[in-house]
């Protein structure tokens, strides 16, 4: 079993080495390899669940240590896998989801000419990771994290010809940098306070030596905080998420549904005893989940593209999984359970306007869709059911993940807890007014097509059953998975010997807390339909209120990071320049200058007259034996 | 006779000779100057033989004679050949070693 661990890296690892390199003659075939590779992973992780599954809760973990890969003096760095139920959860997750996109994404690229290099991609990123959820020790887990943001800064801008994509890719990859720098302190950190990075040595020791070295451990756990900001899209690092919409539809998909998003809220359950231990770091991660989540929602109201109203959504729904693992034990669970379901639900939303724009001639801008249902069935009733289970409809999985967060987030107890739940069902009314805007505007009301660039009309239709059998599963994801993990509470018992849990003692109701969401959600609808469904849409989008032009900006985050941090970064520059021009160089020319200068003078003597250094030598001499006689007569 | 009168003489065959150096341009008399140098050092060194009643003077100045003929050989050989090339003895023209 051990030995599994391994393959269910290597097989993707190894479609990617194949692809990658395997060059022109593999170009017919290798989005079969590709996809066979996903699945072979996935089927490994079935095999290794259905293990798990036959032992005792507390003995579920399976460890393999591979070989050490970095042996200095006490600076030890292994390879070694870990598998507990809380990497089993993930692992199950990327591959499921992961091998779904590998499929549709066979139908959705027919007919780029690089698809063979796509999949090499695809499969780089679900084994960068799957590297990370089942390292056991953060200096491979870093690896993982950078085969990550790796493999998404190649898949953002897979189509490097548009500048926008080649742009994104690199926004994208420099912002994660920012993040990267967090994880890696973090290491350090560790490194120098408990002498190892191993999840089994840190943890524990994280938790005996809270008291006694606070300070460390609160600031391993902004580090880590800053890390998950990054690679979970979290404000202030968030600004690349919206941008990363470049690439192609399956590639948003993955990002948003099955991998790195999902690596910062891994890294902060994983990291979980830490944050125990800093209780400081642990309301910085709620206040930037609760942040975040009202961020998304507002700026995916304001959006007309519709992936980038379907990115707002990613961002508002990471906050508040992200607030659920700041809650600590009574959040952790819940966190990842809502990880999964929206797993489930937003690859459903993905695929499905990646199936939209498939019909529309890739447009993307919801103005011009309306009237779709009747065009594309299939689509529309699975991108319907994402729909309901992402805003909480009542027995779809979004309704059981989201419901347990925003109770345990006025478990939190205190004025926080309130802040907290009222942020949570605050971003459930605006969930719900933006989803269903986003329905309304593509599959209702009149048509409002218009022909493209090149003037052809476009034609919707149903896509190719590659891309609507992966897109009915993961309808069906969203469906049933919560109703499945919700039921004898499951999921908690699942992950309770990892995470740990606790019921906190809410001052409300669990009752009231469901009738409260039931209530903002109908709000949220009926606003949603007053505006767009009761009226038409006009299909030049209309210039909006004062809230509405920042939200369209993303909410002026690019403005803010280009005053602030480039204009700032060009002053310092400009600065630093100058210093180097006048300082610098002052000092090295000048010295150049008077040595020259010098030289020039001593020149001189060298008159080439055979007399004069004859002179020279005399009084030389002459000077010798005057010194010496003087150093005698002293 | 005062020994140190030699030694007066050698100094004195020293200046002219080192003078005849720094101010002639004719190589040819440098080098008759420089032989006077050589010459007076000599003196110097047979008279402090002398004065010290031991023969290592002496024996130094042979020595000197040698390698006063040597340089002859030499320096009059240059000579001669930077005569041919410049048709001139000035030392002063011989400057093509200055930068």
């Amino acid at each position: 079993m051990e030995t599994l661990i391994g393959l269910l890296v290597a097989a993707p690892l190894l479609g990617a080495g194949v692809l990658l390199t395997g060059g022109k003659r593999l170009d017919r075939v290798g989005h079969w390899i590709g996809t066979l590779l996903a699945l072979l992973s996935f089927v490994f992780g079935v095999v290794l669940f259905a293990d798990m599954l036959g032992k005792d809760a507390d003995a579920r973990t399976l460890t393999s240590h591979l070989f050490t890969w970095v042996p200095v003096g006490g600076f030890q760095a292994d390879v070694g896998f870990q598998l507990d139920q809380l990497s089993m959860t993930f692992v199950l997750l990327i591959t499921g989801v992961g091998t779904l996109i590998h499929i549709y994404s066979i139908g959705y690229m027919a007919h780029d000419e690089r698809r063979r290099r796509f999949f090499g991609y695809l499969n780089l990123f679900l084994a960068a990771m799957l590297l990370l959820v089942v390292a056991d020790n953060y200096f491979l887990l870093y690896a993982g994290w950078e085969g990550v943001g790796l493999a998404s800064y190649l898949l953002i801008g897979f189509w490097q010809h548009k500048p926008s994509a080649a742009t994104a890719a690199k926004k994208a990859f420099i912002v994660n940098r920012v993040g990267d720098i967090g994880l890696s302190v973090a290491i350090m950190l560790m490194f120098t306070t408990f002498g190892s990075f191993a999840f089994n040595q840190v943890l524990p020791q994280a938790q005996q030596a809270s008291t006694t070295q606070h300070a460390t451990i609160t600031g391993i756990g902004f580090m880590l905080l800053l890390a998950a900001c990054g690679k979970s899209a979290q404000v202030p690092l968030q600004s690349w998420l919206g941008d990363a919409m470049e690439g192609p539809t399956p590639v948003s998909a993955l990002i948003h549904a099955a991998t790195m998003v999902t690596a910062g809220v891994y890294l902060i359950t994983r990291s979980g005893a830490i944050f125990n231990a800093a209780p400081d770091a642990q309301t910085a991660v709620v206040t930037v989940g609760a942040v975040t989540l009202l961020f998304g929602a507002i700026v995916g109201c304001a959006k007309d593209d519709i992936k980038k109203a379907l990115a707002g959504s990613t961002m508002s729904q990471i906050g508040y999984m992200i607030m659920a693992a700041g809650l600590g034990p009574i959040g952790y669970v819940f966190a990842i359970m809502h990880l999964v379901t929206h797993g489930f639900f937003k690859a459903g939303l993905f695929l499905g306007a990646g199936s939209v724009m498939h019909g529309m001639n890739d447009e993307v801008d919801m103005r011009r869709y309306g009237g779709l249902r009747k065009y594309m069935p299939i689509t529309f009733v699975t991108f319907g059911l994402g729909y309901l289970a992402i805003i909480g409809f009542p027995g779809l999985s979004g309704f059981f993940s989201k419901d347990k967060i925003i109770e345990a987030a006025f478990a939190k107890g205190g004025t926080e807890g309130w802040i907290l739940g009222g942020a949570g069902l605050l971003g459930a009314a605006i969930t719900a007014f933006y989803m269903t805007r986003v329905m309304l505007m593509t599959f209702f009301g009149e048509k409002r097509w218009v022909p493209d660039a090149e003037g052809h009309e476009p034609h919707p239709h149903e896509s190719p059953s590659s891309m609507t059998i992966p897109m009915i599963i993961l309808a069906f994801g969203s469906v049933f998975a919560g109703a499945f993990f919700s039921l004898n509470s499951r999921f908690v018992h699942w992950l309770e010997p990892v995470t740990g849990h606790s019921e906190g003692d809410s001052p409300v109701s669990a009752g009231t807390v469901t009738a409260a969401t039931m209530a903002v959600l109908v709000v949220g609808v009926g606003i949603a339909w007053l505006m767009y469904g009761r009226r038409p849409v006009p299909s030049l989008a209309p210039r909006g209120s004062l809230l509405t032009r920042a939200a369209r900006r993303d909410l002026l985050q690019d403005d803010f990071n280009h005053v602030v941090l480039v204009r700032g970064g060009e002053h310092l520059t400009r600065s630093l320049v100058y210093l180097d021009h006048s300082l610098v160089d002052g000092v090295v020319n000048g010295t150049a200058a008077s040595v020259g200068g010098l030289s020039g003078r001593l020149r001189r003597l060298q008159n080439g007259y055979v007399r004069s250094y004859a002179v020279s030598m005399l009084g030389g001499t002459a000077v010798l034996v005057a010194a010496t006689l003087l150093m005698r007569a002293v | 006779m005062n020994p140190a009168n030699y030694l007066y003489l050698s100094a004195l065959l020293f200046t002219i000779g080192a003078a005849g150096v720094l101010i002639r341009r004719n190589a040819i008399v440098v080098f008759m100057c420089v032989e006077l140098m050589l010459n007076a050092c000599n003196l110097a060194f047979v008279t402090f033989s002398r004065l010290h009643g031991n023969l290592d003077g002496q024996v130094i100045a042979f020595f000197t004679m040698v390698v006063a003929a040597a340089e002859v050989v030499v320096g009059l050989a240059i000579i001669v050949s930077i005569f041919r090339s410049r048709h001139s003895a000035s030392v002063d023209d011989a400057n093509l070693m200055k930068l």
